[in-house]
């Protein structure tokens, strides 16, 4: 086909373990081990390939990309997608397969790569610009626009030490979204920044793919990946499990993310936190029936650990991922009380039917994270009566409802 | 594949511009890499310009005395070195002046040595570049290496200034200079990417390397001439690709005498030692991303 602009066959890459986790060999390792090899009459300059040490990050992946299409790479930490990306920007070099790619190509991995803290604003704009691939008359004749689209007008001449992080990371991005390669490669930028300046990164994302440019974006946004992409690679454990419409995808993916979330608490390994206090259960529930839209609920956590007090975070995430509200224990209210365990009561349910799921996190008195498990449950919220009224799903309008009156004409 | 998104087609009919079909790009671990790709680097040159501009800015920031810090320093220690080898110890000096003479060895050799270990540690301390965005990695041991350009350009023209003040007129055969300066900067180059590129794998390197150069000072004629050398040991001693240099300086700034067979062994060693580098380099270029 000759619209095919990224062709990849069989890409395969291999950490060796020893490597990636124990940073770097140093001198005596190599002289020490030569020594035994020569000693055990084993080639000394010969690379060890027995497979035991080395670790797969993508084995055997086959796609094609034609020009103008959006495609999202979505799965779990660690499926392999940064490497996939990486992979194709030419930073990481394949331990077998082939890809062509025809056009330019410009990657957005990590933003602010290459700033220099002492140099100002202006000069980091340049600078960075000419890293991202761009002349400098482009430069020059783009920077109105990136000072613009990053608000930082006022510290242009500023040495960007001096700058807050947020300021930092705006300017970064805004010098990223400039680049106008024909093939742009994105790697989960587009959670950088407060709810403003995402906004203005998403916008930017879409009016790239509106002018026909192939883009390639990971991310866990799954509403944002199903908003901008018409397509989706579904990778896990380094191979290419779907290929298909993104919202097939997304709904398949976050299936398989709900599925482990029945899983015990207790044995459950993916968290993180210092691990003191452990969330061990958690329980969705209504005294009265079933959990519905408009009926009493209750969550209910279990909390293992020596006894005392701790801060209790609850997030309720809907079906693509995206926050929906959360519970804080230590905003107070005169009604909360004191138990044995951490429990939110919650008198009428106000979020619309549907499949949710609850991130949980535990904040130690000396404000270290004691425990946060993502998914660590799921719940199903039928269709029930919020204040005499019928509340039933509507997918994309909204996942809440609010007791409410109206007044309509005749 | 079904990736019949609706809006795909659209996308396509959208599109106008054509496929710059030229721009053609082969990820394959078992292609074949040149020595040195000089066409690509040429195309990444501005990124050649910014890293050695940010470094040269970087380097005198919030100083008091700025840019004259390059030459406070060979001035100090051609002061120094006047004193102790020049006078106490009085070492021949070819029958220039001593600081003169001394100062002709330290320019070059202080951009030899400075270019040397900033390349060394230049892959190391840029690996947020090497991690995330992709150009010629021989790029990043190039700019430092550039960026040492200006103070030796500051100690040269010091250089003329006390030949001035010592009353001596540069002699013609000041043309070649720039002829020399080249294959310095050709053994610095050959040096400097070997050893940024053993640095990503053995940061033992990085303690190596400043001590070793200090130790490569006394065995180049900087505070002493090259005569001083039996002439049984100056082909071993000239493999030295700096030995060579300095003494095709001192000839062509004072008109000191000069022996070609040492500067001619040098210049041999110097581009041996650039096509060393660049082969160790580009034979270890492709695993710096994982190993740094």
């Amino acid at each position: 086909m000759t619209d095919t602009v990224i062709q990849a066959t069989n890409l395969s890459k291999a950490y060796r373990l020893g490597v990636a986790n124990n940073s770097f060999p140093t001198l005596r390792d190599t002289l020490a081990s030569g020594a035994r090899r020569i000693l055990h009459r084993q080639p000394v300059l010969g690379r060890r390939n027995n497979g035991d040490d080395q670790f797969w990050a993508l084995r055997d992946v086959s796609f094609e990309v034609r020009a103008g299409e959006v495609l999202a790479v979505i799965g779990p930490n660690g499926a392999g997608k940064s490497t996939i990306l990486k992979i194709l920007a030419q930073i990481v070099e394949p331990t077998s397969g082939r890809a062509t790619i025809r056009g330019r190509l410009g990657a957005l991995l990590e933003v602010g790569t290459g700033f220099h803290a002492e140099l100002t604003g202006r000069e980091n704009i340049y600078l960075n610009g000419a890293i991202l691939g761009m002349r400098r008359a482009e430069i020059r004749s783009k920077l109105d626009e990136i000072v613009d689209f990053s608000g930082v007008e006022p510290f242009l001449d500023t040495p960007v030490k001096r700058y807050s992080s947020g300021m930092y990371l705006r300017l970064a991005f805004a010098i990223a979204a400039h680049v106008d390669p024909d093939i742009l490669v994105v790697d989960e930028i587009l959670a950088v920044g407060d709810a403003a300046f995402q906004k203005k990164c998403i916008a930017k994302a879409e009016s790239v793919a509106e002018t026909g440019r192939t883009v390639l974006i990971a991310s866990h946004q799954m509403s944002v990946l199903q908003r901008l992409c018409n397509r989706a690679i579904l990778l896990d454990g380094g191979t290419i499990l779907a290929d298909g419409p993104t919202g097939d995808l997304v709904r398949n993916y976050l299936q398989t993310q709900e599925a482990q979330a029945s899983t015990d608490l207790s044995t459950r390994t993916t968290r993180t936190g210092r691990g003191r206090l452990r969330v061990v259960g958690i329980e969705v529930f209504n005294k009265k029936g079933p959990v519905a839209s408009g009926q009493p609920a209750v969550f209910r956590l279990q909390v293992d650990g020596p006894r005392e007090a701790a801060q209790c975070l609850v997030t309720i995430i809907d079906d693509l991922g995206d926050p929906v509200t959360s519970f804080d224990s230590l905003e107070h209210s005169l009604h909360d009380r004191q138990g044995d365990d951490y429990t939110v009561d919650v008198e009428s349910l106000m979020l619309r039917p549907g499949c949710y799921r609850i991130d949980v996190a535990l904040v130690a008195d000396d404000r270290v994270v004691e425990d946060h498990v993502e998914t660590a449950a799921m719940f199903d919220v039928m269709p029930g009566l919020l204040d005499d009224r019928p509340v039933t799903a509507q997918p994309g309008f909204g996942n809440v409802s609010f007791p409410h009156r109206w007044k309509v004409r005749r | 594949m079904g990736r019949q998104g609706s809006r795909d087609s659209i996308i396509v009919s959208v599109r106008t511009d054509p496929l710059p079909a030229t721009v053609e790009t082969v990820i394959d671990p078992s292609r074949k890499r040149r020595l040195i790709d000089l066409s690509e680097l040429w195309r990444y040159r501005e990124v050649v310009f910014f890293l050695a501009w940010r470094d040269f800015k970087v380097k005198y920031r919030q100083t008091y005395l700025g840019v004259l810090w390059a030459m406070l320093q060979p001035l100090v220690a051609m002061s120094v070195f006047s004193v102790f080898f020049g006078r106490l110890v009085g070492i021949s000096s070819n029958g220039a002046p001593y600081p003169l003479f001394v100062l002709c060895g330290l320019v070059p050799w202080n951009f030899f040595s400075r270019a040397v270990g900033s390349m060394t540690g230049s892959l190391v301390n840029n690996q947020e570049l090497v991690k995330r965005v992709y150009f010629p990695r021989l790029i990043i041991p190039m700019s430092a290496m550039a960026a040492c350009l200006t103070d030796m350009i500051v100690g040269f023209a010091l250089l003329f200034a006390a030949l001035l003040a010592f009353g001596t007129w540069p002699v013609p055969q000041v043309l070649f200079l720039p002829l020399f300066v080249l294959v310095m900067a050709a053994s610095a180059t050959g040096l400097g990417v070997a050893l940024s590129a053993i640095n990503v794998r053995f940061r033992d390197v990085g303690y190596l390397v400043p001590f070793s150069l200090q130790i490569v000072l006394f065995m180049t004629p900087v505070v002493y001439p090259g005569s001083l050398v039996p002439h049984f040991w100056r082909p071993l001693y000239s493999m030295n690709p700096m030995v060579g240099i300095v003494e095709a300086v001192r000839w062509s700034v004072l008109g000191t005498p000069a022996d070609w067979v040492m500067i001619s062994i040098s210049i041999l060693s110097s581009l041996a030692l650039l096509v060393a580098g660049l082969a160790i380099f580009s034979k270890s270029e492709r695993a710096f991303p994982d190993l740094i």
